[in-house]
């Protein structure tokens, strides 16, 4: 078996694979303890969604560069669903889920009305359970989505103090004279980035599996903010590399295969580590 | 000069007025206890004095030594989470938020004034432990100790007590007493009016009548001697 595995990392798109899958579940996982401790864990399924949907519309536009729609419109989405929570007259999970849905469906709704290929059930498919597309990333792509990456985790490292103080009590952050709002933006625009990333990697269904069972894993194993961040990478880093790797000795779908190893992960630190209260 | 002054203060939400007319000054070192029937706008009063909510109308005006952000706020207990995964150590350095300006680290002096915090508030020894795992009391002391952290002179306490057994309850009073004997400006929201009149130098009473004056004036307040303030009905939009 490690035979196998040293042939295939001769590859280089087994290597991109795993450099770009490793940096993206870096990033959900530092902004997932903070989506979880708020209680946002759904707006990532909603916020996926409507990358659906904006891809679908930049699919039958014909756009050279999806990107340049489907990532304004999910941190306009974000940003709005963010700020709905605060002070709306729809309550945050309602109107996280009809977003959702409602993106969905226009989205598949496009797809199946403005046909591109012949396969539509396939594409359909990929897009909503990731495709093999990790492996097949362009030079372009892989440099991309490492930079965001990169700028993502930078950003966290320097803004982890007021990322803190926003997650624990925005209220007091606020009285103590900081600009929550600001921060707040900040985090609704980075989880955007994260989700059209997170795309690639295991399709617009299955992208909040990235963004919250790290976290809880992590919160089995520590008590204290800081473990739980760091365990909250390393064990997104470890159950990445494993999904991967096992899905390209068994020839299993990517991105199913990565939740899968997440879910493992957060079965063992539940039972290692006792209960989570979220 | 007064630290705060309130003038003609108009308090509500969505538009309708809970509170109206509201004028009273709060003197450095003194020890304001608000106190009122549920849903009279307590806690909004609060949300306001601290800049989260806007009034309706009036205004509100902090002696130009009161730089923003000097204010410490201990929330309601139901505000936080009680079973967020932080030491007590992480949580009291938050309190040093608003100091950080534009550095993104906490340098060693904040770090000094949350250990000096944990001290005042007699949690030290609890440093390094889950803020879940304490109990409600103590829990109270590390939000009170994160307020120190930004309090330079004025601490803002909503209902501190609310939900504490007894014994907590007194000790808490007690650390509150304690700082208000080292200067601090105390403003709390309470329910317990007992304990608002063994402690309180001045007394707030919002509800359908208002009064701000001293515990005496407030304590010969039933003859209504002492009613500064009648409640208008609904002048204020």
């Amino acid at each position: 078996m490690l035979v196998k595995l040293g042939e295939y990392l001769q590859f280089p798109f087994v290597r991109y694979a795993l450099l770009v899958g490793v940096l993206i579940s870096l990033c959900s996982s530092l902004f997932g303890v903070t989506l979880v401790l708020k209680r946002f864990s759904f707006i990532g399924d909603g916020l996926s969604h409507v990358a659906f949907g904006a891809m679908a519309v930049a699919t039958v536009m014909k756009l050279a560069d999806q990107m340049l729609l489907i990532l304004p419109v999910t941190a306009l989405a974000a940003v709005f669903l963010l700020k709905r929570d605060q002070n709306g007259k729809i309550k945050g999970d309602a109107a996280t889920a009809m977003i959702s849905v409602g993106a969905l469906a226009f989205g598949y709704l496009l797809m199946n009305r403005f046909p591109t290929s012949a396969n539509i059930a396939g594409d359909v498919c990929s897009t909503l359970f990731g495709s093999t597309s990790i492996l097949t990333l362009s030079k372009f792509d892989v440099f991309l989505s490492t930079a965001l990456s990169v700028i993502v985790i930078v950003l966290f490292v320097l803004c982890y103090n007021r990322i803190f103080s926003v997650t624990f009590d925005t209220d007091f952050a606020r009285t103590a004279g900081m600009n929550a709002d600001r921060i707040n933006l900040m985090i609704a625009v980075i989880i955007a980035v994260i989700i059209v990333l997170a795309m690639n990697l295991v399709g617009s269904l299955l992208i909040s599996a990235l963004i919250i069972f790290p976290a809880l894993s992590a919160m089995c194993l520590s008590n204290s903010f800081f473990k739980v961040t760091v365990v909250s990478s390393c064990l997104a880093v470890i159950s990445t590399l494993c999904g991967i790797l096992a899905s390209i000795l068994w020839g299993t779908p990517v991105g199913s295969t990565i939740v899968a190893a997440e879910v493992i992960v957060f079965a063992v630190c539940r039972i290692a580590g006792g209960h989570v209260h979220i | 000069m007064a630290l705060i002054t309130v003038e003609n203060l108009c308090l509500g939400y969505d538009g309708r007025a809970v509170v109206n007319g509201l004028s009273f000054q709060v003197e450095e070192g003194s020890y304001v206890c608000v106190v009122g029937e549920n849903g009279s706008g307590k806690t909004t009063l609060m949300r306001t004095l601290l800049g989260l909510q806007q009034p309706l109308s009036g205004t509100i005006t902090f002696d130009s030594s009161v730089a923003s952000g000097e204010i410490g706020y201990l929330p309601q207990q139901s505000f936080i989470q009680r079973e967020f995964p932080a030491t007590v150590r992480e949580i009291v350095l938050s309190g040093c938020i608003g100091k950080l300006g534009k550095r993104f680290f906490y340098s060693s002096r904040e770090k000094q004034t949350a250990e000096d915090c944990m001290r005042r508030a007699e949690i030290e020894h609890l440093a390094e432990r889950s803020y879940k795992e304490l109990s409600r009391g103590q829990q109270q002391r590390v939000l009170m100790a994160r307020a120190l952290c930004a309090a330079g002179r004025v601490l803002v306490l909503d209902e501190p007590t609310a939900g504490l057994d007894p014994v907590f309850t007194e000790e808490l009073y007690g650390l509150i007493e304690k700082l208000n004997k080292e200067g601090m400006t105390i403003i709390m929201v309470s329910h317990d009016l007992e304990a608002a009149m063994k402690y309180a130098t001045h007394i707030l009473h919002i509800g359908d009548t208002l009064f701000y004056g001293s515990r005496d004036e407030y304590l010969e307040r039933s003859e209504g001697r002492f009613l500064l303030v009648q409640k208008e009905s609904g002048a204020c939009l």
